[in-house]
């Protein structure tokens, strides 16, 4: 941000905007929290050198090629693995047994995977819970660029000090190493054990109930909706829940005030898990 | 002759007005100590809401909001994405969260990128705050050793909301408040124990509203 505040951007040119997202490609963004969305609009301007959301429009309405590229500014990626090491430990401690306990298959779904160290974690932890063969594991996002990164496994070593960290608060059995390897500047994550991982894109706001899941992972996608998006989207998230399964969001998001709470029961507020307990 | 202290007291009564609705504070290294002398003193039943950010560590989650409640006569909430606002509230930005308002009394969390270096941002959190309340917010920057706050001071101005510095005199780290000083024009330099005055005098004025 600069020192001088610039001209700042309107609701009315937000609403343009958003509908012609809407028409043209059939993406819905009205319902984004105001405060951040306008964050992310403005950086575009920054990034692409539009004067105004104005240009942004014309821009999308004459060269659809951009869209994908917008979709990738436009989201918040920021992620990393292992995020929240306590909610982890509850995880591989209790929830995860306790689903073993009556099946002896395991399906999962991150939704709003990112780049994927959530489903590397995830996988991690699974294996070394011998379980990683029982689990069938489906991870989607909006961005179809950041899937491919997901896909690619490959991050950045300066971010692998923090995750090294978390993998240790987390699991505490080996190091974190014994995962990737190096090459020049980045870690390349050990492929077999996401093989049976499978990467869509799907959209929240837009996108059905496509199949139901003993265990949801939604966490810090929903920060950026506004509060009837939420309820709208926890609806499908209940909906993709068996009876008796977890749904985790973000650890500063809440169910409290959702319409669809009464159908969870709080199983770890500390680490936002909850167990679907009404159709 | 009138002291300096006397001048600024007349020229900060004066600001005092039941126009104001809520209460935006920012600081970062070095504030801690005046922002607890701010929250022991401020009395319970102080009907504006606080915003609070202040810099602190990315990945420690629990400690901060206890230390600052210690003395407090206030309730300190870390809020979940999505609160409603309270009449009376004092929300804290929480760890690596930016903390910004959104219309309809409500607040909203976000992880995207760092600004001015910082996840909680000041520069957010005053930037929002003046979108919704405009002239009807006070916003206070006190010590700090970057510009973070400077941008979101200048929104408060714009907005015609009252602007408070901590004055960079009382505290070795005084980048913050320099950085706004210069940024925009600062309707009050003053102490720490000026600005609990103020707070005080404001509570007068606003607590039958
Ligand atoms: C901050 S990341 C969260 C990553 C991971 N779950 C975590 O907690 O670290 C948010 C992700 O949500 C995705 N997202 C945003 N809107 C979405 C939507 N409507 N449908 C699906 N994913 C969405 C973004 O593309 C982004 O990758």
């Amino acid at each position: 941000m600069n020192q001088v505040p610039e001209k700042e951007i309107e609701i009315a040119e937000l609403r343009k905007l958003t509908q012609v997202i809407k028409d043209k490609y059939d993406f819905e963004f009205k319902d984004y929290a105001m405060s951040s969305f306008k964050r992310r609009i403005k950086r575009i301007l920054e990034l692409y050198k539009f004067k105004t959301v104005d240009k942004l429009v014309e821009v999308l309405e004459s060269t659809p090629e951009f869209f994908e590229e917008f979709l990738s500014e436009i989201t918040v990626n920021v992620t990393e693995m292992f995020r929240d090491p306590t909610f982890w430990k509850v995880l591989r401690e209790q929830i995860i047994p306790n689903i073993l306990l009556n099946h002896d298959k395991i399906s999962i779904w991150h939704a709003g995977c990112s780049s994927g160290e959530e489903v590397f974690s995830m996988a991690i932890m699974l294996r070394e819970m011998e379980v990683l063969d029982k689990a069938k594991i489906i991870a989607t996002d909006i961005d179809t660029a950041i899937i491919n990164k997901a896909k690619l496994g490959t991050y950045s070593l300066k971010n692998m000090d923090l995750n090294s960290k978390n993998y240790e608060k987390a699991m505490g059995k080996a190091t974190l190493q014994k995962y990737y390897q190096e090459s020049g500047n980045e870690a390349i994550l050990d492929k077999s054990l996401v093989q049976n991982v499978s990467y869509r894109r799907h959209d929240l706001v837009k996108g059905g109930v496509f199949s139901k899941f003993d265990l949801v992972l939604c966490r810090n996608v929903m920060i950026y909706f506004n509060q009837s998006l939420q309820n709208d989207v926890l609806i499908k998230l209940h909906e993709s829940l068996f009876k008796y399964g977890y749904l985790v969001i973000g650890s500063k998001e809440s169910l409290i005030w959702c319409d669809i709470s009464n159908k969870f029961i709080v199983v770890n507020n500390e680490e936002k898990i909850y167990k679907k307990v009404k159709d | 002759m009138q002291s300096i202290g006397e001048k600024m007291n007349n020229n900060y009564k004066a600001s005092i007005s039941d126009k104001y609705k809520a209460v935006v504070i920012g600081g970062s290294a070095g504030s801690f100590q005046s922002i607890t002398k701010i929250l022991s003193i401020i009395p319970s039943d102080f009907p504006l809401p606080m915003f609070l950010c202040l810099h602190r560590l990315k990945h420690v989650r629990n400690g901060f909001v206890e230390a600052l409640s210690i003395k407090s006569n206030k309730v300190i909430v870390e809020p979940y994405d999505k609160e409603s606002i309270k009449r009376g509230g004092v929300y804290l930005a929480p760890a690596n969260y930016h903390m910004c308002l959104d219309l309809g009394n409500t607040l909203s969390l976000a992880t995207d990128e760092l600004v001015n270096n910082s996840r909680p941002a000041i520069d957010l959190t005053f930037d929002t705050s003046a979108y919704v309340y405009r002239e009807k917010l006070v916003g206070i920057l006190l010590s700090g050793a970057n510009k973070d706050g400077a941008a979101g001071m200048a929104r408060v101005k714009e907005k015609n909301g009252l602007t408070i510095v901590q004055d960079p005199e009382e505290s070795m780290i005084n980048a913050m408040p320099n950085a706004a000083l210069a940024a925009t024009e600062i309707d009050l330099v003053l102490k720490v124990d000026e600005i609990i005055d103020f707070l005080l005098l404001l509570h007068q004025k606003v607590k039958n509203v």
